[in-house]
C-alpha cells in the first residue's frame, strides 16, 4: 500500500506561482496573438479539422436510450468546460467547434460515429463513452484511426492505450483506499460484497475481496450477484441479515440501484443501524434512489458536488447558472468536464493538434483547477487523485467524511489483485 | 444462529415471496385483461405502468409545492389518478392505433412495440433522461419492527394489499358485471356476440383501457419499491409477458396461480442459489413446463 501512496504532490506554492505567470500574456494579449505564433501547416500536420480560426472536436454519448440518464452529465459538462475555454481565448488562438454525435446506448453505434468523427470529420480529440462496453466498442477504431478519446467514468481497470486518456477512477484508486478507511475508521472486518451481475462489478469486487482476504486480514461473509434490472432484493436482504457483516459493499447500478436501497430501507436496513459503503452511487443517482433512503450510507468516489474549495464552488456556480438551480453534478460529470481541459492544456504543451504529440504532452499535465483540487496525468494516460468518502444526506447530497491525504497513484493493472 | 433468528429469517423470507408474488400479480393483471381477454400482444404495457409511475411523481412534486401539509395523504388519491392517466392513454391507443389491428394480430406486437419506443421518447422529453423519485409519505416507509430482529416491510404489505384489492375487483368484474358478460362473449365467440347485439368494438375499447388501467395502478404502486425512469417499463415487461404466459393465457385463476408459482420458486431459490443462477433456474422450469404444455397451466374453455 505505502508505495501506491507516496507523496507526489510538488510544492504548491510553486506551482501556483508559474501558472499564474504563465497566464499574465493571456491577459495581455487577446487570442488573436497565437495565429502567429502557431501557423496551422505547424500545429496540424497529420490533416485534423484545424484552420486559422477554429478547431473541431467530437462529443460521442447516450443522448437517448438507457444510457442517457447516466450520460447527460457528462454532455453536459464536457460543453460547459468547451465554452468556457472558448470563451477565455479558445485552444492555440482557436475556437472550440463541437460535433455531437448519438452513440444511442448501442454499442455498434458507439463504434460506427466514432469512425464517423475521426475520418469523415477528421476530429482533433473526442469526449466520450460512459459504459465499459461502449469503450470496448470503440477502442480498436481509436487504436486504428490514431484517434484521441478522454474517457469520463470511473472503471474496472486493466486497459491502458496510447490514444485514451481516463480520466475517471480505475478499480483500485476507489476500492482500495475506501477498504482501509472502513477497516480503521468503522473497524469492519466482515464484509458482505453485492454487485450488479457485469464486468466492473465483477472485477471490481475480485479486487475488493483479495484486499480483504489478503490485505486486510478480513473476511468476505457473502458475495453475490443480480442480473443488471432486477428490482427484487427482498431475499438478498435476508441473506444479509444471516450473515450479520460488518459491511455492506455494494456495486449496484441502474433501475436496480434504485429498488435495492428502496428495500433496504423497507426491511429495517437503515445508515443508523448498517454500515454500507458503496462504488456506484454519486448525486446523480441519488436522484432516482432519493435522499431519505441513502441517508446514512457512504459512497466512495473522488468528487462529491458538496467539496468545499474555490474551484469547486466555481464550478457548480457555473453549471447550475447553464442548467438550471436544480441540477445535480456527479462523480463522473466532474471527471467529464476536465477532459476539454486536460486536452487544451496537452496541446498547448505540446504546441501541436497533432494525436500522437498530444498523446506524448499528456504525461504529466497538472490541473491545478479542477473541481475536485488538484490532478496529473499519469504514464499510463489515467489521473492522479484523491479517493473521498462522502455520507449521503436526506437532501440527496453527500458529507465528505474523509478524504485520502495524498493523491493516488493510478494503477490499471494492479499486481497481486488478479 | 439461534432459534428465534431462524423463525424470524423463514417468516421474512416468506413474506418475501408473498412480496413478489404480489408485484408479479399486479404486473401481470393487465396484460392478462389485454393479452388474455383481447388477444392483443401489448408491448407497450411497461409503458403504461410507466405512466402510472410517473402519475404519483406529478402529484407528489405537485402536492409539494401547492399544499405540503397533505404530503401523508396523497398518495391513494395518486393510486386512483395513475388508473385514469392510464386508463385514458389506453382508451387513446386503442381508438388511434389497436382498433385498426385487431384481424392482425402479429402486427399489433410491431405496432405497440413502436408504441413503447415513442412513449419512452415523451417520458424522457417531458421528465428528463434522470430517474425521478416521488416523495412517500411517511406511512409508507420503512419496517415494521414486530420482535427484535423481525422486520416486514411496511411497502410490501402495501402492495400485497392493493393487489389483493385489484384482483378481487377485476375478478368480481369479469364474472359478475354487465362488463365481464359482454366480454366473455366476445372472447368466446365474436361474431356472435355481435349478432346478439353487443357492441364488441366498444367492449374492445372498454376492455383494454382497464388493462392499461391497471398497469397505471401497478406501476403507481412500485414506485414504493423500484425506480422510476423513462425506460422502467422495459424492466417489467419481461416478467409481465412470463406470468401471463405461464398461467395460461386466457385465464385469469391461471396468472394468479403462475405468479405465485413463479415468486416462490424465484424467492426461495434465490435464498440458497445466487441472484442469476435463480433466475437461471426459474426460467429453465418454465421452459420445461411450456414445452410440456405449451397453453400454459390453465387452458382456457374456448371453443377453437
Amino acid at each position: 500500500m505505502s508505495s501506491k501512496n507516496d507523496p507526489r504532490t510538488v510544492s504548491l506554492e510553486r506551482r501556483r506561482l508559474l501558472q499564474g505567470l504563465t497566464a499574465l500574456p493571456l491577459i495581455a494579449l487577446p487570442g488573436l496573438s497565437f495565429g502567429n505564433q502557431y501557423p496551422t501547416s505547424a500545429v496540424n500536420t497529420t490533416g485534423l479539422a484545424v484552420t486559422d480560426t477554429e478547431v473541431t472536436v467530437g462529443q460521442l454519448h447516450s443522448a437517448t436510450g438507457t444510457m442517457a440518464i447516466s450520460e447527460t452529465g457528462s454532455i453536459q459538462a464536457e460543453q460547459l468546460a468547451i465554452d468556457q475555454i472558448n470563451a477565455s481565448g479558445g485552444v492555440l488562438g482557436r475556437m472550440i467547434k463541437v460535433i455531437k454525435e448519438d452513440g444511442a446506448s448501442d454499442w455498434p453505434t458507439f463504434a460506427e460515429k466514432s469512425r464517423k468523427l475521426l475520418v469523415s470529420d477528421n476530429v482533433a480529440a473526442v469526449f466520450g463513452c460512459w459504459t465499459s462496453a461502449s469503450r470496448k466498442a470503440v477502442l480498436p477504431v481509436f487504436e486504428k484511426e490514431n484517434g484521441l478519446l478522454y474517457y469520463p467514468t470511473f472503471y474496472e481497470g486493466l486497459e491502458q492505450s496510447k490514444n485514451v486518456i481516463y480520466t475517471g477512477q480505475e478499480a483500485t484508486q476507489q476500492i482500495i483506499w475506501g477498504l482501509d478507511w472502513a477497516k480503521s475508521e468503522k473497524g469492519a472486518q466482515k464484509f458482505f460484497l453485492v454487485g450488479s451481475d457485469y464486468i466492473w462489478p465483477r472485477t471490481s469486487m475480485k479486487i475488493a475481496r483479495k484486499h480483504i482476504e489478503s490485505f486486510q486480514g478480513g473476511s468476505v461473509v457473502g458475495e453475490e450477484y443480480y442480473p443488471l434490472g432486477n428490482t427484487n432484493f427482498n431475499s438478498l436482504i435476508n441473506k444479509i441479515k444471516i450473515a450479520k457483516p460488518d459491511c455492506i459493499f455494494a456495486a449496484v447500478v441502474g433501475g436496480s440501484n434504485v429498488a435495492f436501497y428502496k428495500q433496504l430501507k423497507a426491511s429495517g436496513i437503515t445508515g443508523a443501524r448498517q454500515f454500507l459503503l458503496t462504488l456506484s452511487v454519486t448525486e446523480d443517482e441519488m436522484l432516482g434512489i432519493g435522499g431519505e433512503n441513502f441517508d446514512g450510507f457512504y459512497s466512495s468516489m473522488k468528487y462529491f458536488q458538496s467539496l468545499d474549495n474555490e474551484n469547486n464552488k466555481a464550478f457548480v456556480e457555473a453549471f447550475k447558472a447553464k442548467y438550471g438551480p436544480k441540477a445535480v453534478i456527479g462523480d463522473v460529470t466532474q471527471a467529464a468536464y476536465l477532459g476539454p481541459w486536460l486536452w487544451k492544456a496537452a496541446v498547448e504543451k505540446a504546441g501541436s493538434f497533432d494525436v500522437d504529440k498530444v498523446a506524448a504532452a499528456s504525461p504529466g499535465i497538472e490541473l491545478s483547477t479542477a473541481p475536485e483540487g488538484y490532478v496529473k496525468v499519469h504514464e499510463n494516460h489515467h489521473l492522479w487523485s484523491k479517493a473521498r468518502i462522502g455520507q449521503g444526506q436526506p437532501d440527496g447530497q453527500f458529507k465528505l467524511v474523509a478524504e485520502s491525504p495524498d493523491l493516488i497513484q493510478p494503477d490499471p493493472f494492479p499486481k497481486g489483485y488478479q | 444462529m439461534t432459534f428465534d433468528e431462524i423463525y424470524a429469517i423463514t417468516l421474512m423470507q416468506g413474506f418475501a415471496g408473498l412480496s413478489l408474488f404480489a408485484v408479479l400479480l399486479l404486473m401481470g393483471l393487465g396484460l392478462a385483461i389485454i393479452f388474455g381477454q383481447m388477444g392483443v400482444i401489448n408491448m407497450a404495457h411497461g409503458e403504461f405502468m410507466t405512466i402510472g409511475a410517473y402519475s404519483v411523481f406529478l402529484l407528489s412534486s405537485l402536492t409539494d409545492s401547492i399544499a405540503p401539509g397533505l404530503m401523508q395523504l396523497y398518495f391513494p388519491f395518486a393510486i386512483l389518478c395513475a388508473f385514469l392517466f392510464a386508463f385514458a392513454a389506453g382508451w387513446l391507443a386503442e381508438w388511434a392505433l389497436i382498433r385498426h389491428l385487431y384481424r392482425r394480430p402479429l402486427d399489433t406486437l410491431l405496432a405497440t412495440w413502436g408504441l413503447s419506443l415513442g412513449m419512452q421518447q415523451l417520458f424522457r422529453s417531458t421528465f428528463g433522461p434522470k430517474e425521478v423519485s416521488p416523495t412517500l409519505p411517511d406511512w409508507l416507509m420503512g419496517s415494521w419492527e414486530v420482535t427484535e430482529g423481525l422486520d416486514i416491510p411496511i411497502n410490501g404489505m402495501f402492495v400485497l394489499g392493493l393487489t389483493i384489492v385489484v384482483t378481487g375487483g377485476v375478478l368480481l368484474a369479469l364474472y359478475k358485471s354487465r362488463w365481464g358478460l359482454r366480454v366473455r362473449a366476445t372472447v368466446a365467440n365474436r361474431s356472435m356476440a355481435n349478432a346478439i347485439g353487443i357492441n364488441t368494438s366498444r367492449t374492445d375499447r372498454l376492455t383494454f383501457a382497464i388493462g392499461c388501467g391497471i398497469a397505471g395502478v401497478a406501476g403507481a404502486a412500485f414506485t414504493t419499491i423500484g425506480s422510476t425512469g423513462p425506460t422502467s417499463g422495459s424492466l417489467y415487461i419481461v416478467d409481465a409477458f412470463l406470468v401471463v404466459t405461464f398461467g395460461g393465457a386466457a385465464s385469469l385463476w391461471g396468472t394468479v396461480v403462475s405468479a405465485f408459482g413463479i415468486a416462490q420458486t424465484q424467492s426461495i431459490s434465490e435464498f440458497f442459489l445466487s441472484g442469476s443462477m435463480a433466475k437461471v433456474l426459474t426460467l429453465m422450469l418454465i421452459v420445461v413446463i411450456l414445452m410440456m404444455r405449451p397453453q400454459g397451466l390453465f387452458a382456457a374453455k374456448v371453443r377453437r
